[in-house]
């Protein structure tokens, strides 16, 4: 079972630091990132395995949302279904 | 990995475009609760509602949260009451209050079913729920109501379309210190649906299983700005990105359904292929005809691009899930859609237009406010135009009017929220009444005899 960080906002330092290391806290395993840097915009979609996560997705939803406002990003966990579902037949 | 540009579009989808879920809609059936005490009949519906939809919220709140999907609405539609009230032979107003106390206890903003069905004629139980209708929604908040009129298969109840045009007009009268909100909570119809999640029309019905989850679908937004990106696009193509927009979101819907169902230990009923504005803006159906190349909805050409639009929201929807049903097509409530607002209010869109629209499109008049002095029969006569549309056509169709007490042509009525505001639209003072009064039963059309 996997789900999406997507992480959007203005590029710092250390948001990949921070998130992945949520992501340990809560025993996500990181399987895939993907990241750039355009004009200051900083996105990066991270694939993590929450077959063994420690707190229930919604509820580290809820921590990344509050991580990213602390940092000034928007981030979205979302489980992968969403994704396979729209764009898959 | 998942593609990262479609990672993007749903989030976009999501954030920008007001990509939402509707409504979680649980069926509940009330048959046996049914008992000639009504004290006793109103303690099971209390019980059996508590019971079945106790997790309904959480549920709903977790799949948001995970998926990151809003779901705008949680709700429960249950058996229409006039089949439950029948057997205790007094003013049903007890179960409307129940509803409501059992809805707040649950957590749901609206409960649908205080209903009856009346399209051959009044059974025990029928007259006494409708004429507490007015009272009823005075004094519940969240219970909404609807009454079917007529069906392609029986006709059109001439006395109940007048018998609801007063009804209407008493609903909005109990209220009018609260912009005649009752009369928004009110739907008259021909050929409702067992399976709709939408309220306020929403009821269970008697062919349907003990509990159910239904989901309504929206996404005015998405399909407006899939269009937007193609600018020269002709109608054949247009009809395209809708039908694949149509699609992504309801994949969507089937999703929540199912896992709403999963968890709730309750079997998965339909997805309603809908386009379901709100007030919000990039959340307009009246915009999504606008983009396709019309000043403002309203002109003509609006109830042919609307036709497109509604069967290409169908055709999309179809593939994408299981099982469709409810109301399924595009809506055009006035007072929820910020473009039909607009165009209300500049003088574009008319009754008689919205009329013509609603015989391509789901579902009716809806919530269209018209002049406190509009009479009783001329809105019995707005119903009888609007059940004819459906019953000829095989379809859904409903009015929900809202008489704006003291209020003219050039006044508005404004509840905020989803229900939105809506200016007061002219309506032909000529009258219907001898029409009306005539009573009796319009005949079912031919193209009903089909065996």
């Amino acid at each position: 079972m996997k789900a999406v960080i997507s992480v959007i906002g203005k590029d710092a330092v250390g948001i990949l630091a921070k998130v992945s290391s949520m992501c340990a806290e809560y025993n996500a395993n990181v399987t895939e990132v993907t990241q750039s840097v355009l004009q200051d915009v900083f996105a990066m979609v991270m694939l993590v395995d929450i077959t063994s996560l420690s707190i229930p997705l919604s509820e580290l939803s809820d921590r990344m949302t509050s991580l990213g406002k602390t940092m000034g990003l928007s981030i979205y966990v979302m489980h992968e279904d969403i994704f396979n579902t729209m764009h898959h037949i | 990995m998942i593609n990262l540009s479609d990672i993007l579009e749903t989030i976009r989808m999501i954030q920008d475009e007001c990509l939402d879920i509707r409504t979680i809609t649980m069926g509940i059936s009330l048959l046996d609760c049914i008992d000639s005490d009504i004290d006793k009949a109103c303690k099971k519906v209390y019980d059996k509602i508590t019971r079945c939809a106790k997790d309904l919220v959480k549920v709903g709140n977790e799949i948001e949260k995970e998926y990151g999907i809003p779901i705008i609405n949680k709700r429960i539609s249950v058996t229409p009451i006039a089949m439950i009230s029948a057997a205790c032979h007094e003013s049903p107003i007890k179960f409307a209050l129940t509803m409501d106390k059992a809805a707040e206890a649950v957590g749901v903003n609206l409960i649908g079913g205080y209903s009856a069905l009346v399209q051959k004629g009044f059974a025990a139980g029928d007259r006494e729920l409708i004429e507490s209708i007015p009272e009823a929604l005075r004094l519940t908040s969240r219970v909404c109501s609807s009454v079917n009129i007529g069906s392609t298969k029986a006709g059109i109840n001439l006395d109940a379309c007048k018998l609801m045009g007063r009804i209407v007009r008493e609903s909005a009268e109990a209220t009018k210190d609260s912009a005649c909100f009752g009369a928004a909570k009110l739907v008259v119809f021909c050929n409702s649906v067992d399976d709709n999640p939408f309220m306020a029309g929403a009821y269970h019905g008697v062919g349907e299983p003990d509990c159910i989850i239904n989901v309504g679908v929206s996404g005015p937004g998405v399909v407006r700005s899939a269009l937007a990106k193609n600018p020269g696009a002709n109608i054949n193509e247009i009809a395209n990105i809708i039908k694949t927009t149509a699609y992504k979101i309801t994949r969507v819907g089937q999703l929540v359904g199912v896992t709403a169902s999963e968890r709730l230990g309750v079997p998965f009923g339909i997805v309603d292929l809908s386009l379901a504005p709100t007030p919000q803006v990039g959340d307009s159906v009246a915009h999504i005809l606008e983009e396709i190349g019309l000043e403002q909805c309203g002109a003509p050409g609006t109830t042919a691009a609307l036709a497109m639009l509604n069967d290409a929201v169908k055709k999309g929807g179809v593939m994408a899930c299981s099982s469709v049903g409810g109301l399924s097509g595009a809506f055009i409530p006035v007072s929820e859609d910020a473009g039909m607002i607009a165009a209300a209010k500049s003088g574009s869109l008319c009754i008689e237009k919205l009329e013509a629209m609603t015989a391509v499109c789901s579902v009716g008049l809806d919530m269209i406010v018209v002049p406190g002095d509009t009479t009783a029969d001329t809105i019995a006569a707005i119903i009888a135009d609007e059940a004819a549309i459906g019953m000829v056509n095989s379809k859904t169709t409903a009015v929900r009017v809202i008489p704006a007490i003291g209020k003219d042509v050039g006044e508005e009525l404004d509840w905020g929220g989803l229900f939105g505001c809506g200016p007061v639209m002219k309506v032909n003072t000529m009258s219907p009444s001898k029409f009306i009064n005539r009573g009796g039963q319009i005949p079912a059309p031919l193209h009903s005899l089909k065996n």
